[in-house]
């Protein structure tokens, strides 16, 4: 089946699979948008140990996602991975370490004897909910407005600064998609502990995070978009494989690829659907949902965007020549193949990940619960 | 083509992913382990109703809990230092050794996340049935992650299953199922689960035996050790067949690498085991501080011979034969590595030959220069060398740490015997001696884990992919100093979160299994 497809289909196969895990990896940082609130929305010890044992039993989704994300992306286009993290050092070892620090804050946070104290790690999670969402955002800004790397004839890359990828941050269109994927997963956390926990205080306070964070998501986010679709592309010549700037790039991909455009439009509508429906009606509980998949639709596109249609994925402005394409920087057509059959399991990973989802959460997180539970995070 | 390495960049590099791996491996052979065991413990528990088996499932469960989240913290790390450290060789085998940990997260890591959560908190949501497969999926999960990454690292020491593409500069894969099902991949797979399962088995009797000492919880500690003590027994048989199996592959793909880890410097027909010695700080070559004299050594005659080959009059090829070649026992003739670096570096300037004649279309240019690529390609990462010398692995530390994991393997078939015996007895409860040898045997099976790892990971060197590539030049090209600030960086971090983790198992068995985990 897929030995059959031509190397640039699996190209573009491998990156809406990619995208896919990228777009379903920002939805699930809700916990970390929960993370950075757990001091807003839990006031007494209880109500905090409800909110943080509400987003412990899913934080391992978002990091296997981030692991699976990260594997994808080595094995279908391992001259990025070599590229970006080989040179982007410490833009991914400052996210690492805010990842390293997660893993264990919630097991560790509520044991005696900790050593360093809940207060630390209750630091942990704030840290990784407000630098590894701010962070990843950052660098994946760096999807449209390029990084400063040069590739040389055997495919060894070197980065043209010496700040490791850090000067990314000095590019506003940059930060304002971290601040973007931050306050994005603040609402998103707002809207999970809505729906998933049975307190009236916390679902109140929660709702009036909506509008906190939600404001500012709504203006980093407008003006991420609007500079994106006016500003100059990296196109790449499909005859030639020359990479070169062409005006309102990101624009034309939309207009070239209209179901992109309608998918877009479709998660934009439901991430406002989702935040606007909870805000306004009483009781109102599923906004997380809409607003999910509004969020994945969205992430989705813009992927889309950066990669397809004749498109630099990861652009060098070092020197424009070193750009990465989907066909640059591709593992071989044997290797896209084989991995196309695991590709497969996808819909059954999500099936079974949906199943014991509903399974734990058919009853929402309450004081009675918590008292009960002898394994608290 | 990188042309000057940059040493102190490798060594930093070499340092920043030694010590994540060994933190790493201190976690992840007791999740392994104990996956199992928990499961065992709770199909007990569903089969007989008993609640003691719940309440033993649930503290083991606890502590597993403890043990599993430091370890995924430093398992991402590892999967990133590929890229951040190591982009050389990221590009040059990404075609390959991306799939495998595409295929490690897609299958293995979701089930083990998802299934996890229900272990832990779906004892009143779900049946007691699928709480159990959950349970059991979980360590189904943990041994597949195990799977794919140490498929990996057996194509890192054993390459199959590829070609070269010169037109990318890279390795492609073009079998999948030959680096899957590769024997070295296999073995190396089997033998580090199972001593994976052994170290389970003796942490939960040495935890065990610490209750009976104190004479508490007497019923939970005895069930806990029977199950540990014949799951201990099977995996550590199991641990010594793939480890003679293992032994065997070595010897025929990485023969440097044998006969650094049995400390033989020059082979012989019908070679001797050193079953143990001891290598003096005298050099037997002032030239080269790796080969040391053995001071002492017991030596089991004809034994290497029949290991390596079964047949106790083969022919064992030591430090010095391989470096100056020799014929193996099937006749094949192994040319001396000055000959196999004359070919690499003929496989390197025949590559740079066909980029260059790529870039001026020179289509006869390209055709001969991969002629030429392709009749040396065997030995490209040889061609990286200057001297013969500098492909022998470092000896000493190589053979110590394979001779350590050996004796603490057969200490621990001892102990899971001894373990049996008084259980069956009905005094094991009276024996302090073996309650005490049972609580330190703890450490000791740590002790032959990381040996394990040392003998794997250093006994390969110079090696990052045997043969094609050496450590050195798989590194990033950024500045060392940046590699050492992380290295430290890591090294608290990974050190404040051990004594974190020690002081909370502690207490949690201090605690005991009667009052939850909190």
């Amino acid at each position: 089946m897929f030995e059959n497809l031509s190397h640039l289909a699996l190209q573009q196969y491998w990156w809406i699979i990619d995208s896919l895990l990228g777009s379903l990896l920002v939805f699930l940082m809700f916990v970390q948008g929960g993370q950075t609130l757990i001091y807003r929305i839990g006031k007494s010890e209880l109500e905090r140990t409800m909110v943080i044992n509400a987003l412990g039993r899913k934080w391992e989704f978002t990091f296997t996602t981030l692991v699976t994300f990260g594997g994808a992306m080595f094995a279908s286009f391992p001259l990025f991975y070599s590229t970006s993290f080989g040179g982007a050092y410490w833009v991914w070892m400052a996210i690492l370490f805010c990842f390293i620090i997660q893993a264990v804050a919630y097991e560790f946070r509520s044991k005696p004897n900790n050593v360093w104290g809940a207060k630390t790690f209750e630091a942990f999670l704030f840290i990784n909910g407000l630098f590894g969402t701010i962070l990843i955002g950052t660098a994946v800004g760096t999807f449209f407005n390029g990084a400063e790397f040069t590739v040389n004839d055997f495919n060894q890359s070197k980065w043209a600064t010496p700040y490791g990828g850090l000067e990314a941050v000095l590019t506003i269109h940059n930060v304002a998609l971290g601040l973007t994927v931050f306050f994005l997963a603040r609402v998103l956390g707002s809207l999970y502990f809505m729906n998933s926990i049975e307190e009236d205080t916390i679902y109140a306070r929660s709702k009036k995070q909506l509008m906190i964070s939600g404001i500012p998501f709504l203006v980093f986010f407008l003006f991420f978009v609007i500079r994106l679709l006016l500003m100059d592309g990296f196109a790449v010549d499909p005859q030639t494989s020359i990479v070169s700037m062409e005006p309102y790039k990101y624009l034309h991909n939309l207009m070239d690829m209209p179901v992109v455009a309608v998918l877009f439009l479709l998660g934009v509508v439901g991430v406002l659907y989702g935040l606007a429906k909870s805000y306004l009606l009483e009781k109102y509980t599923k906004g997380i949902w809409f607003a999910g998949a509004g969020t994945v639709l969205v992430v989705f596109s813009l992927f889309i965007l950066a990669g397809l249609n004749n498109t630099s994925f990861y652009p060098s402005i070092a020197d424009l020549q070193s750009s990465l394409t989907i066909q640059n920087a591709s593992s071989s057509h044997y290797t896209l193949s084989a991995m196309g059959y695991v590709s497969l399991m996808v819909p059954f990973v999500i099936a079974y990940i949906v199943w014991t989802w509903r399974a734990i959460n058919s009853k929402k997180i309450d004081a009675q619960e918590i008292s009960a539970e002898d394994h608290l995070y | 083509m990188i042309e000057n390495f940059d040493l102190s960049l490798v060594d930093w590099s070499r340092a920043q992913f030694a010590l994540t791996a060994m933190y790493h491996w201190i976690f992840v052979p007791l999740t392994l382990g104990m996956a199992f065991i928990i499961a065992i413990m709770e199909t007990i528990y569903v089969k007989t109703n008993n609640p003691e088996w719940k309440k033993i499932t649930k503290f083991w469960m606890t502590l597993f809990g403890i043990n599993f989240a430091i370890g995924v913290a430093t398992g991402i790390i590892l999967e990133f230092e590929f890229g951040t450290n190591w982009s050389n060789y990221s590009w040059f085998v990404g075609d390959i050794f991306g799939a495998p940990l595409a295929i490690e997260g897609i299958m293995a890591f979701f089930l083990e996340s998802t299934f996890i959560a229900v272990m832990f908190f779906g004892w009143n949501k779900v049946s007691k049935r699928f709480h159990l497969l959950s349970t059991w999926l979980v360590a189904v999960g943990s041994n597949l992650s195990a799977l794919w990454i140490l498929v990996a690292n057996g194509w890192m020491q054993n390459p199959v299953g590829m070609k070269f593409n010169p037109e990318t500069a890279r390795n492609e894969m073009d079998n999948f199922w030959e680096v899957l099902f590769s024997p070295t991949a296999i073995n190396k797979f089997l033998h580090t689960i199972s001593s994976a399962y052994v170290l389970g088995a003796v942490f939960v009797i040495g935890v065990s035996a610490w209750y009976l000492l104190k004479k508490k919880e007497v019923v939970f500690a005895k069930k806990s050790i029977v199950v540990a003590a014949v799951f201990g027994l099977l995996t550590s048989l199991f641990t010594v067949m793939t480890g003679d199996n293992s032994a065997r592959e070595i010897v025929r793909d990485q023969p440097m690498k044998f006969a650094a880890i049995e400390g033989l410097y020059n082979g012989s027909r019908g070679a001797g085991l050193v079953a143990l010695g001891f290598m003096s700080t005298t050099e037997s070559d002032e030239a080269n501080e790796n080969m040391k004299d053995f001071s002492f050594k017991i030596e089991i005659p004809n034994m290497l011979s029949y290991m390596a080959y079964l047949d106790g009059n083969a022919f064992v090829p030591g430090v010095h034969d391989i470096v100056n070649g020799y014929t193996d026992n099937n006749g094949e003739v192994h040319p001396p590595v000055s000959v196999k670096m004359e070919m690499g570096r003929k496989a390197i300037a025949a590559l740079k030959a066909f980029k260059q004649a790529k870039k001026t279309n020179d289509e006869l240019g390209q055709e001969e220069a991969q002629k030429e690529l392709e009749a040396n390609f065997k030995y490209f990462g040889y061609g990286y060398f200057n001297d013969p010398y500098d492909t022998v692995p470092p000896i000493s530390m190589s053979f110590y740490s394979f001779h350590i994991m050996v004796g603490l393997g057969m200490y621990f078939i001892l102990l899971f015997v001894l373990c049996l015996v008084f259980i069956y007895k009905e005094s094991v409860v009276n024996k302090k001696w073996f309650l005490r040898l049972a609580i330190w045997s703890i450490p000791l099976a740590y002790i032959a884990s990381e040996c394990g790892w040392i003998v794997a990971e250093m006994g390969r060197q110079p090696w990052v992919i045997q043969d094609l590539m050496p450590t050195m030049a798989a590194v990033s090209n950024i500045d060392s100093m940046s590699v050492k600030i992380t290295f430290f960086l890591f090294l608290v971090v990974f050190t404040g979160l051990l004594i974190a983790e020690i002081k909370i198992m502690l207490k949690q068995i201090k605690i005991g299994p009667n009052h939850g985990g909190n």
